[in-house]
């Protein structure tokens, strides 16, 4: 690898710099920003074809044709990934506005701090129906992911037993919440519930709930399971542990990963679900979501925006632990080093 | 070995049970510890989710309000021929007079009347205003029925007002999966609604053909990411998967709301296309690619013209979709139409549809790539002919499963949709809560439902139920 110039070094920086100035200079402080980041990229460009650098990262034999057709795929997929991450980054920014506006202002454009306010997110922790809508949600969601993932494991253990009778036909079964459309599920739960008298209760949401979380914890912690050796349970066994016992001691703590993720899925579920307590819920039962759902419908304040951004920070914190709970799984079970 | 068995007789288990009785005992007993195991589980399923689903399946087809709340009429009118003309004769109207008053003492006229409404409008209110009157009835009284009917409204006397009586009488109907495939009922059988009634049929063909170009827009956008996934180095690619995976596991409300807010009139995207509009590139370009525009949507118009002569039928194309650009593409109309549901909900199935890609691709070893190049294929040759067919698989689990969930797809139709770009379920939706029409909502899910089973018997031949694999 050749040292590269100091001047082909440079080049971004003072392409950065001179575009921002003259951006600056034109039109004031957001055409800066705009003119130093396209000054850098031109800058760094200039370079990158001059000195023939794009050559580097493709095999010495390809054309020239094939070298274009490589950066122009890569150049693609980076719009749909683009397209993939914008809707969740421009709801950050947007839920700062200073404004009742769902775009941005001259003034957040030009980084003005009168352009900018957390007045959306006062609003939603002072007002009454969406501190309800989140008391809701907390009430139901952990209830609902309880009774999925009890019944849930169980069954898991269950069906991955050598034989099981009718294995197949009871694995679609239990899968079938997760397939069937949710305002199907919905309209089904609405009709038969209001004939128990459960439609308009906690407990009809919450059994609803935990039916649509089933098929996720059968998922992850089966799965789980097909890598447990069964062997370790023989092991207690033999030295006179009891059933209960040996799954306590020896089986849980191996198949703990799987549960857990299997148990945020189902959380997940009902946490985000609007369709089935849409139906099955009545005004007592408003969860978040359904709030959310109300006010893009009818009335709609920006306040969505700040929650959406909360919502968007706690699926970050979930799916950091999910990663975290996956390594931990493969490393107990010897399947990656490290 | 056969001749030991032979002479020692049966082998025998410690206790003295012959081995293999013992075993198949043991055998049973894992079956039942398994499906004891199970059988919580399956039960709460059954309960809350098999049930429901049974319930819905049932109303779409049950139909005894009728026959229970006039069950003297209905015997009554079993001896009258629908095709006479006439209205029936004054045993039915006796009989009519008996169950009407009992169903205004129970308060079930008014129910009745809303559901044959349903069939006939102006039914209930005819019923309401007889309601009032048969609370003064005199049974006991010899009074001519069929004057005292006609003296409350001339409609008692209409023989379609009968006949629709007399259809709906038995227990079962099938009046409800008619009426959700744009037919009705009739004495004789079943015909076509009139034209401006036929919303259905169109509906469902709108929602296959939506649900089938979000497929499509998924393939076309997942395949190049998963791609690009299965080939960069473990490092880079892991980092790239974060950009896949934090859509998966944000809220379906946040990123609908996202959409909303991107796509409005006043919105990011067309603020955007303003100012790039007032720019000095936007100017330069601006009439270059007004033309490129004009000349692609000619095309594209040209296609439609031709699709729309082929299912003229069906005439269910939104033609205006591609008429934009001509007016020079200011400000874009991309919600409240077809184009917002389609842009929404590609954005939200598209990890559905590079998960499933990727982990079939992540198999394919670059080697046969290499083997076809080193053999003289082209680039082109070779991704065609060689790795092509080894990702289909991928191909057609994603494409099932994006399909399964954008077929039955509620809350962003509702909420980018609009009127034009909405889906049968919100249809579903509109009859369990605004009319309430319950067993034509029920006959709808029904139809959707068996769709989406036989979706799921095909993907579980082609890749199992137990393949399905969550977040990576």
């Amino acid at each position: 690898m050749t040292t590269r110039s100091p001047l082909s070094l440079a080049a971004p920086w003072l392409g950065a710099a001179l575009l921002a100035l003259i951006g600056f200079a034109t039109a004031g402080v957001p055409y800066a920003l705009l003119g130093a980041i396209s000054g850098f990229i031109l800058g760094w460009l200039i370079f990158w074809i001059a000195q023939r650098r794009y050559r580097q990262s493709v095999p010495t034999y390809y054309t020239a044709g094939q070298t274009l057709w490589y950066y122009t795929f890569r150049v693609i997929a980076g719009a749909i990934f683009l397209f993939l991450i914008t809707p969740i980054l421009v709801v950050m920014p947007l839920s700062f506005n200073a404004q009742d506006f769902f775009t941005f202002t001259p003034e957040m454009l030009a980084f003005d701090p009168a352009g900018y306010s957390l007045k959306h997110y006062r609003d939603f922790f002072n007002n009454d129906d969406w501190q309800n809508a989140v008391r809701n949600s907390i009430r139901i969601a952990p209830m609902a992911t309880l009774l999925s993932v009890t019944f849930g494991t169980l069954a898991a253990i269950g069906l991955s037993q050598p034989h099981v009778p009718f294995r197949r036909a009871i694995m679609a079964i239990l899968i079938s919440p997760m397939i069937v459309p949710l305002i199907i599920s919905a309209a089904g739960m609405y009709f038969f519930y209001s004939r128990i008298g459960l439609q308009g209760t906690y407990m009809g949401v919450v059994l609803a709930h935990a039916a649509l979380g089933i098929p996720f914890v059968i998922i992850t912690v089966t799965a789980t399971l097909v890598g447990f050796d069964n062997s370790l349970t023989r092991a207690a066994a033999n030295m006179g542990a009891s059933p209960v016992r040996t799954f306590f001691k020896v089986q849980m703590p191996l198949i703990l990963p799987g549960v857990i993720s299997g148990g945020l899925f189902a959380f997940i579920t009902s946490f985000d679900e609007v369709v089935v307590v849409l139906f099955v819920g009545s005004a007592g039962q408003k969860t978040l979501p359904w709030q959310m759902f109300t006010g893009l419908r009818e009335q709609i304040s920006p306040t969505i925006l700040a929650v959406a951004t909360l919502l968007v920070v706690i699926s970050v914190l979930l799916l950091t632990t999910l990663e975290l709970l996956r390594r931990r799984s493969e490393r107990l079970r010897g399947m990656s080093p490290g | 070995m056969a001749d030991q068995t032979a002479q020692a007789g049966p082998v025998l288990a410690a206790d003295g049970t012959p081995l293999k009785r013992s075993l198949a005992r043991a055998l049973r007993l894992s079956k039942l510890r398994a499906l004891a195991l199970i059988a919580p589980l399956l039960i709460f399923v059954l309960v809350t989710f098999i049930a429901p689903i049974a319930d819905m399946l049932f109303r779409s087809v049950e139909n005894q309000i009728v026959s229970e709340t006039l069950p003297r009429t209905t015997a009554a009118l079993a001896d009258w021929d629908t095709s006479s003309g006439t209205a029936p004769d004054e045993p039915v109207f006796r009989a009519l007079a008996e169950d009407f008053q009992i169903a205004v003492a129970n308060k079930d006229h008014t129910k009745l009347g809303s559901r044959l409404n349903y069939e006939k409008t102006g039914i209930s209110s005819l019923f309401r205003k007889t309601g009032r009157k048969a609370k003064k009835f005199d049974l006991a009284a010899d009074t001519n029925w069929k004057a005292e009917f006609e003296d409350i409204d001339e409609d008692w006397l209409d023989p379609e007002m009968w006949q629709v009586i007399k259809t709906y009488s038995p227990a079962l109907t099938s009046g409800y999966f008619l009426n959700s495939i744009d037919r009705q009922k009739t004495s004789e059988g079943s015909e076509w609604r009139p034209d401006n009634q036929q919303i259905y049929l169109k509906l469902f063909w709108r929602t296959l053909v939506m649900s089938i170009v979000i497929t499509c827009t998924c393939i076309l956008l997942g395949y190049p990411v998963a791609w690009l996934l299965a080939n960069l180095p473990a490092r880079s690619a892991n980092l790239l998967m974060i950009l896949v995976l934090l859509p998966f596991w944000t809220s379906l409300l946040v990123r609908t709301s996202a959409w909303k807010v991107m796509l409005q009139q006043q919105g990011v995207v067309n603020d955007t296309l303003v100012w790039y509009h007032s720019t000095f590139v936007g100017k330069m370009l601006d009439p270059v690619i007004t033309f490129l525009l004009n000349i692609a949507i000619g095309l594209l118009n040209g296609l439609l013209w031709v699709w729309n002569l082929l299912s003229g039928a069906w005439g269910a194309v939104d033609v205006e979709l591609f008429t934009y650009a001509v007016a020079g593409f200011e400000r874009l109309a991309l919600i409240n139409n077809v184009t917002g549901t389609i842009i929404a909900m590609t954005h939200i199935l598209l990890p559905f549809m590079i998960l499933p890609l990727y982990s079939v691709m992540a198999t394919i070893s670059p080697v046969y790539l290499r083997a076809a190049k080193s053999m003289g294929a082209t680039n082109w040759t070779a991704f065609w002919r060689v790795y092509f067919p080894q990702s289909i698989p991928g191909i057609g689990a994603g494409s099932i499963l994006v399909f399964i969930l954008a077929i039955g797809y509620y809350i962003t139709p509702e909420i980018v949709g609009g009127t034009k770009g909405v889906f049968i379920s919100n249809r579903i939706a509109y009859h369990i809560s605004s009319s309430l029409n319950w067993g034509l909502a029920a006959a709808l899910g029904a139809i959707l439902l068996a769709a989406v089973l036989l979706l799921y018997w095909a993907y579980d031949r082609i890749v199992g139920i137990d393949n399905v694999k969550l977040g990576g």
